[in-house]
């Protein structure tokens, strides 16, 4: 017999929202795909021109409406298609990351991952682990937002 | 203080009546002595109602924003922390150079009226500043309190008595008010659990009343178009899933001067819930000191702001995240 909250979790199936560059972490996707690299059905892609389009509205409002982790994917430092755009979004992020942290929201729930159009494993990979790391930490409570909720 | 006012005053009419500037920018007598308001004189005449005192802590910079984009001349009255917002404007192209007259103007710290009176102290009429204390004359006999008890929250970080930018300076320069550290409190919160760290900004941020006041003070904050005015935007607040949760508009605004963000508290002065806001910027202006290199905002009018540049052996975010615990 299982308490209540055991079942919770075992029950609790995250939403995960992944801004991927068109470039290279879309293509990446594209090659779990082909490569037949299973990932978690949590990850809901949303394919952006690149990493730096990704302004933190974006990912507020993926928290607002529901999302319990947001990840952003974007090629490799060096590689970005418009040569720096990667190198701005890293930026963007560390200070994203800690501003959530100072505010008492759990960091973990926000993810920077370097995938390439090559590295269909990794994308694999790094969904996989994101969606275990989401699963224990379990539903975002403190961004969610009640109007959102239908 | 009424010293500097009369070189002010000299000053403002020999522009206006030469016709040099089309408006001076510098504060208007209110209604109490504690009161003055930012205001534009256009005419000689008006300028009997210029006034600078020890309740003159608001910034100016910012208004020369609607004044540059009409082509106005402007002289403007800055005091040298102010003079880091209006180099932050002119690094970020928003007001131009050529119309603006700067004249600087000595302050050795401003008050705060509403501390004063929650000491207790009525019916003020006229403040005297003399080592360290504050002489105030009031309807009920004199008080004389210590300066550090009654100075605004913002003054208790003083960047210092220097012009960052300056075309005149007016009188001599006045002694820095006594500081503290201005991170100390940020520092205070990053020791905390992330759940006291939680509950902290619940209470605070739950006081938001939305009235976009720091929004529009802001001398950092200076798009055209904002996005909370935008009613389909939704990012604006947050229904709380429980009855104390803390809001996204404190987040992106915060985030939007990260970097141009000169720590001038005009945020944490005029917000009417008392949120002492300025602590998310200066989390930020932590954050960049120790990750990417001490950066003063405003400093000068030709730096590149941190986050609209970068080194490609910047470290990783989650790895400093990571690090950080």
């Amino acid at each position: 017999m299982l308490d209540s909250s055991e079942q919770e979790t075992k029950t609790f199936e995250p939403l995960i929202v992944a801004f991927c560059c068109n470039w290279c972490s879309y293509a990446g996707a594209d090659m779990a795909g082909t490569a037949r690299k299973a990932y978690p059905a949590n990850v809901k892609i949303i394919k952006v021109p690149c990493s730096c389009r990704v302004n933190p509205t974006f990912i507020l409002r993926a928290f607002q409406k529901g999302a319990d982790g947001v990840i952003i994917a974007g090629c490799h430092p060096g590689d970005c298609h418009y040569t720096s755009g990667n190198y701005y979004t890293r930026r963007r992020l560390t200070l994203l990351m800690s501003m959530l942290d100072f505010l008492g929201v759990d960091k973990e729930r926000l993810r920077l991952e370097w995938v390439s159009a090559a590295e269909g494993n990794k994308f694999a990979e790094v969904m996989t682990d994101f969606v275990a790391t989401i699963t224990t930490l379990g539903a975002n409570v403190k961004l969610r937002d009640l109007r959102c909720q239908k | 203080m009424s010293k500097i006012a009369e070189l002010m005053l000299q000053e403002a009419t020999q522009l206006l009546t030469t016709q040099a500037v089309d408006a001076v920018l510098a504060w208007r007598r209110g209604e109490m002595g504690y009161d003055p308001a930012p205001a534009f004189f256009r005419q000689a005449e008006e300028l009997t109602d210029l006034v600078y005192n020890e309740f003159c802590g608001s910034n100016l910079s910012k208004y020369l924003l609607a004044a540059s984009q009409k082509g106005e001349r402007v002289a403007v009255f800055l005091k040298p922390c102010d003079t880091y917002s209006l180099n932050q404007l002119l690094q970020d192209g928003r007001v131009q150079r050529e119309l603006v007259t700067v004249i600087g103007i000595p302050c050795g710290g401003m008050l705060d009226i509403k501390q004063i009176k929650d000491q207790g102290i009525k019916g003020v009429k006229t403040v005297t500043v003399a080592a360290g204390q504050v002489t105030l004359v009031t309807a009920y006999g004199t008080k004389v309190v210590p300066q550090a008890a009654v100075l605004l929250r913002k003054c208790t970080a003083c960047k210092g008595n220097e012009y960052k930018i300056a075309d005149l300076e007016l009188g001599d320069k006045l002694p820095v008010p006594p500081g503290t550290d201005r991170f100390a409190q940020v520092r205070a919160l990053e020791q905390m659990t992330a759940a006291q760290r939680f509950s902290f900004w619940q209470k605070e941020l739950s006081k938001c009343i939305r009235c976009n006041a720091c929004r529009d003070i802001c001398p950092a904050c200076s798009c055209e178009q904002c996005i909370f005015d935008n009613p389909q935007a939704a990012v604006a607040g947050k229904a709380n899933a429980n009855s104390a949760e803390e809001q996204m508009f404190h987040i992106i605004r915060a985030f939007h001067v990260a970097g141009r963000c000169t720590d001038c508290g005009e945020c944490a002065r005029v917000c009417p819930q008392g949120i002492p806001l300025d602590l998310l910027n200066r989390k930020f202006i932590l954050d960049i000191n120790e990750i990417y290199g001490e950066y003063q905002a405003g400093a000068t009018s030709d730096a590149k702001a941190p986050l609209l540049k970068f080194d490609p052996a910047d470290a990783e975010s989650t790895i400093v995240s990571q690090r950080r615990g």
